[in-house]
């Protein structure tokens, strides 16, 4: 690291500069590393949290007087910063990877369920009606009609969630395991190195980015019949 | 369990509180960079999304917005705002707090403005009321509970993002968080963690019985854990959450 740091000094030019392919082209390495991480942690936080949020969401829709427990909860969970939810976890999990997985699972939990229960509480009864004329049966009823037309605020909640979740990754670096944070951070603490910081924040942005599009994109192939609108 | 023991006695221990650095002093930087913070933000959000909604323009613009905040690290610009003309101190950290608090509060206030039953601003212009006056007889009185509903969305989130400002030494009592993690003393980590989450619970039951008064009896409905049409948010950024952000 001080080898990068002098070769840094004696070859760039002089000053801090936001931006330097030279720290990018040095550090390619770390910052793959840090951008390993972040994809990892976010993409398996949201998928944990989806699996989990979607039959909570179906249940707090089937069982009525689950989900005013379920919202408020989901309410006072909101409130608690993402900072006191690690320092909840870190004592009983330990100082880890999972620790910050665990809080971010809570949190996109959160805005899948809300979501998701928007989605099944907006399908209309005429829909459902029809479904019982045709003879559905409460099973079929809720895989054939009610999950499909609530698929476009699923999914409109799993980009919410995914989106905040790489934001919320880089608060995983006060346990040592915040994905790009560690580079914001990091670069931070190293004497307020601007390449450092910048990089980790664009690369962060971007990844939010072009995960939300990927979402966006298979929203709109799973949901053929809302694109004629 | 040894950790919670750890802090119990360290949040027994009365030097915890009163030292320089300690527990009310941290609280004290706390709430004065949050109120800097949404107060700053609520000079910028308000006229902008009242004027946007009284025109009822940029309801784009609105969401737009409030799409990229969401995608923008609250760490990324806590440090990278002191490294700019602003140096280090308070006003790189209330800016960075305050750009995150500008969307819920932007969004209720256009909404508000914008939800005002198009007879009723009618019937306001047929009684000869000028623009001004339906905005500020009949527009603003209407939308003062989504105001309400917006300055305790921000500000709760405000009191929550500032325990990140410990990241970069700037106080607040995530401090004790950060300086738990440090010294690797669990128990000091619990009891920050824990006051940090007492604090927002307290702002957000006080905010919400505020926004209780500020809402006239008869729009009272709602009950507190409804789905709310209208922005409500994560702790650290905000999360419209009925699917305003899609597209």
């Amino acid at each position: 690291m001080s080898f990068l740091a002098v070769t840094y000094l004696v070859e760039d030019p002089p000053g801090n500069p936001w931006f330097s392919w030279r720290y990018v082209r040095d550090n390619a390495g770390q910052i793959e590393e840090a951008l390993r991480e972040h994809v990892g942690l976010t993409v398996s936080a949201v998928v944990i949290a989806a699996a989990i949020a979607l039959p909570l969401a179906v249940l707090a829709h089937r069982v009525r007087w689950l989900s005013g427990p379920i919202l408020a909860l989901s309410g006072v969970l909101y409130t608690i910063p993402s900072l006191a939810l690690f320092a909840f976890l870190a004592p009983f999990m330990g100082v880890s990877a999972s620790t910050v997985r665990v809080g971010l699972v809570l949190y996109a939990l959160l805005v899948i369920v809300r979501n998701a229960l928007t989605g099944l509480r907006q399908v209309s009864s005429d829909a459902l009606d029809a479904a019982h004329g045709m003879g559905y049966g409460s099973l079929g009823r809720l895989l054939r009609i009610e999950l499909p037309l609530a698929l476009p605020s699923i999914v409109t909640g799993l980009r919410l969630a995914t989106v905040s979740t790489v934001a919320l990754t880089t608060v995983g670096v006060v346990a040592g395991h915040g994905g790009l944070g560690q580079l914001i951070l990091g670069g931070f603490r190293n004497n307020y190195y601007k390449a450092e910081i910048f990089t980790g924040a664009v690369l962060c942005v971007a990844l939010a980015l072009v995960l939300d599009l990927l979402l966006a994109g298979a929203g709109r192939l799973a949901t053929p019949w809302s694109r004629r609108r | 369990m040894s950790a919670i023991h750890d802090a119990y006695i360290w949040l027994n221990d009365p030097l915890n509180w009163t030292n320089p650095g300690g527990i009310l002093d941290q609280l004290r930087t706390h709430l004065r960079l949050s109120a800097l913070a949404v107060g700053a933000a609520c000079l910028v959000a308000w006229p902008v999304g009242i004027g946007l909604g009284h025109r009822g323009r940029g309801g784009g613009l609105v969401v737009v917005v409030s799409n990229i905040s969401l995608a923008v690290p609250t760490l990324a610009l806590l440090t990278i705002l002191p490294l700019t003309f602003l140096g280090f101190g308070d006003a790189a950290v209330v800016l960075a707090i305050a750009v995150f608090a500008v969307p819920p509060l932007l969004a209720n206030a256009y909404t508000g403005v914008r939800e005002v039953d198009p007879e009723v601003r009618d019937a306001a212009r047929g009684m000869g009321l000028s623009g001004w006056q339906v905005l500020t007889r009949v527009e603003l009185p209407l939308a003062v509970p989504y105001l309400a509903a917006g300055f305790r969305t921000a500000a709760v989130q405000s009191v929550a993002t500032v325990t990140l400002a410990a990241l970069i030494g700037a106080g607040g009592l995530g401090a004790f968080v950060t300086e738990g993690f440090g010294r690797q003393d669990m128990g000091e980590v619990l009891a920050g963690g824990l006051l940090t989450a007492l604090l927002c619970l307290l702002v957000e039951a006080v905010l919400a019985a505020a926004q209780r008064l500020a809402t006239p009896r008869a729009l009272r409905t709602r009950r507190r854990w409804a789905l709310r049409p209208h922005v409500r948010s994560l702790s650290l950024m905000d999360v419209p959450e009925t699917g305003q952000a899609a597209d």
